[in-house]
């Protein structure tokens, strides 16, 4: 049987910190997905931990100064990726795959030079129990300013998403939704690294919106899908770190990842099941 | 309305694609362009949809705003596994009247799914457009076309890998935009069906070998002279001095 933890406050703080970051997150995962920016999405996460290491060098262990450098560091590795990937020939996986490797390295050998190995541990695993009451309000008010965001530029952004071309046949300013969503996607990670840890910061966004593509083809439906697959493994991966004091980043990837192993067994667009077993065909 | 073109360059990298061309394409004409591979038919539509920049000289649109310019690009680029439903894709056709943040009215909304039965598609609505094959999806992007109720429309290569009954339906619908007073320019590469279908044609091979009606142009002579000029891409061009003369 398992012995669930006690429900005290730094539980609380946990479920609800993840609560936001699934919210405004799993959203902008889909459309990371769907514009096939998965990757990049990744690289911004990692990008954050030189950020946090400078921040943490800067002014000790404070959640403000860290996710400010976390913040400066991810909008310049977005522009940088982008301006590498626009103006070389290399491959654009190639280019982002490089720069997510350096941006790891950097990061862990600034906190293995100035910091312990409990916050080396906590930045990049992730300690979602140690998110304090202010620091949620700052998350609350992203989240917020994120859904509405998101919401107001929602359809230009699908049809930039969808078909590019024909936006700017209409004038239609692709690049400034392209850039106010990158914007959204830094703030965001950023707003998840303290539960998820820098390494795994993506994993809110991506794993639930990729799991979602199992299920629908509505694009609100994946949305609505991705945002409640976010909210239950999330709260499922606190409930295992805090029940087996493990670092919270981890128990909810891999919460997130059992979703998506069995949709790839058994969803009902593209699985496994659907391919090896397909239903009887139609009449017409 | 018309569109004039004024010893108009277009290129990439400096290299023209298209190299001094002037004209007119009248308002209310139906014109095919024609011309060998490389002969910067593609491009000079993207000049005229605003996504490319002269090299050198102008087009001149006769108070046409670029939202009332439709485009219709070659085998669109679009992503048919996106989660989106056929009559969402035609409903973007009222972008031009909705802009990228008002909703659509009942009217508009009514006309779109009007605009899809006339395609024959009204029974897709609320699928999504991944089932729809390649003829049917080309009739998806006109009914889209046909709601943006534009005044210039510019189709590149709509027929392409088409069978013969939607080509047919398609033509109709665009000598039915002719005759509503629109101008429509399609790069064409089937000259026969040129010579059946479009009153006026414009020969290009980087430049124009010929521009009027179809019959005259389409002769022997100019297409083997099409042919002979077709683009060649000099690496280390000399700079073009031509309007210096």
């Amino acid at each position: 049987m398992m012995i669930l933890p006690p429900f005290d406050v730094t539980l609380k703080h946990a479920l609800v910190a993840t609560l936001l970051v699934s919210l405004s997150g799993a959203p902008l995962g889909v459309f990371l997905v769907l514009r096939r920016m998965s990757l990049m999405g990744d690289v911004i996460a990692h990008a954050i931990l030189p950020g946090t290491a400078a921040g943490f060098i800067l002014a000790g262990a404070s959640m403000g100064a860290m996710s400010l450098g976390g913040l400066v560091a991810g909008f310049l590795v977005a522009i940088l990726a982008s301006l590498a990937t626009h103006f070389t020939k290399i491959r654009e996986d190639a280019n982002l795959a490089t720069f997510y490797l350096v941006a790891v390295a950097l990061g862990i050998l600034m906190l293995s030079l100035h910091g312990s190995a409990q916050d080396l541990e906590d930045i990049l695993f992730g300690n979602a129990q140690s998110i304090a009451s202010s620091m949620l309000i700052v998350m609350a008010l992203v989240t917020t300013l994120t859904v509405l965001l998101l919401a107001f530029i929602y359809r230009p952004l699908v049809v930039e998403s969808f078909d590019p071309l024909f936006l700017r046949s209409m004038k239609g300013h692709g690049g400034l939704y392209h850039g106010l969503f990158m914007m959204l996607v830094v703030v965001n990670m950023v707003e998840g690294y303290r539960a998820l840890g820098t390494l795994m910061a993506s994993g809110l966004l991506l794993i639930p919106a990729v799991t979602a593509q199992f299920w629908t083809r509505h694009l609100s439906l994946m949305i609505g899908l991705a945002v409640i697959l976010a909210i239950l493994t999330s709260a499922g991966g606190i409930f295992l770190a805090t029940t087996l004091l493990l670092p919270s980043g981890p128990c909810i990837v891999l919460m997130a990842g059992t979703t998506y192993l069995f949709s790839v067994c058994f969803g009902h667009y593209g699985s496994l099941w659907a391919r090896f077993f397909p239903s009887r065909h139609l009449e017409g | 309305m018309t569109i004039t073109l004024n010893n108009l360059t277009v290129g990439y990298d400096r290299h023209p694609a298209v190299h001094h061309i002037s004209g007119v394409f009248p308002s209310a004409s139906l014109t095919a362009i024609v011309g060998p591979n490389g002969g910067g038919k593609s491009t000079l539509l993207k000049a005229m949809v605003h996504f490319l920049r002269p090299l050198s000289g102008s087009i001149d649109y006769d108070g046409t705003l670029p939202q009332e310019i439709a485009y219709l690009p070659q085998a669109s680029q679009v992503d048919q596994n996106f989660p989106l439903s056929v009559i969402d894709v035609v409903q973007l056709g009222a972008w031009p009247r909705t802009g990228a943040f008002r909703g659509l009215t009942k009217a508009q909304r009514h006309e779109a799914y009007h605009i899809l039965e006339r395609v024959g598609l009204a029974d897709y609505a609320k699928r999504p457009v991944s089932v729809l094959s390649i003829g049917q999806w080309q009739r998806v992007l006109f009914a889209r076309l046909s709601l943006q109720n534009a005044h210039i429309l510019l189709l590149d290569e709509p027929f392409a890998a088409i069978d013969n009954r939607t080509t047919h339906d398609l033509m109709c619908w665009i000598k039915e935009w002719q005759n509503e007073g629109r101008t429509v320019i399609a790069v064409m590469h089937d000259l026969t069906f040129v010579r059946d279908h479009f009153p006026s044609t414009l020969l290009l091979a980087r430049e124009v070998i010929g521009w009027g009606s179809t019959a005259d142009i389409l002769c022997e002579a100019n297409l083997a002279k099409a042919q002979n000029l077709s683009g060649q891409w000099v690496e280390h061009a000399p700079a073009c001095r031509r309007d210096e003369r």
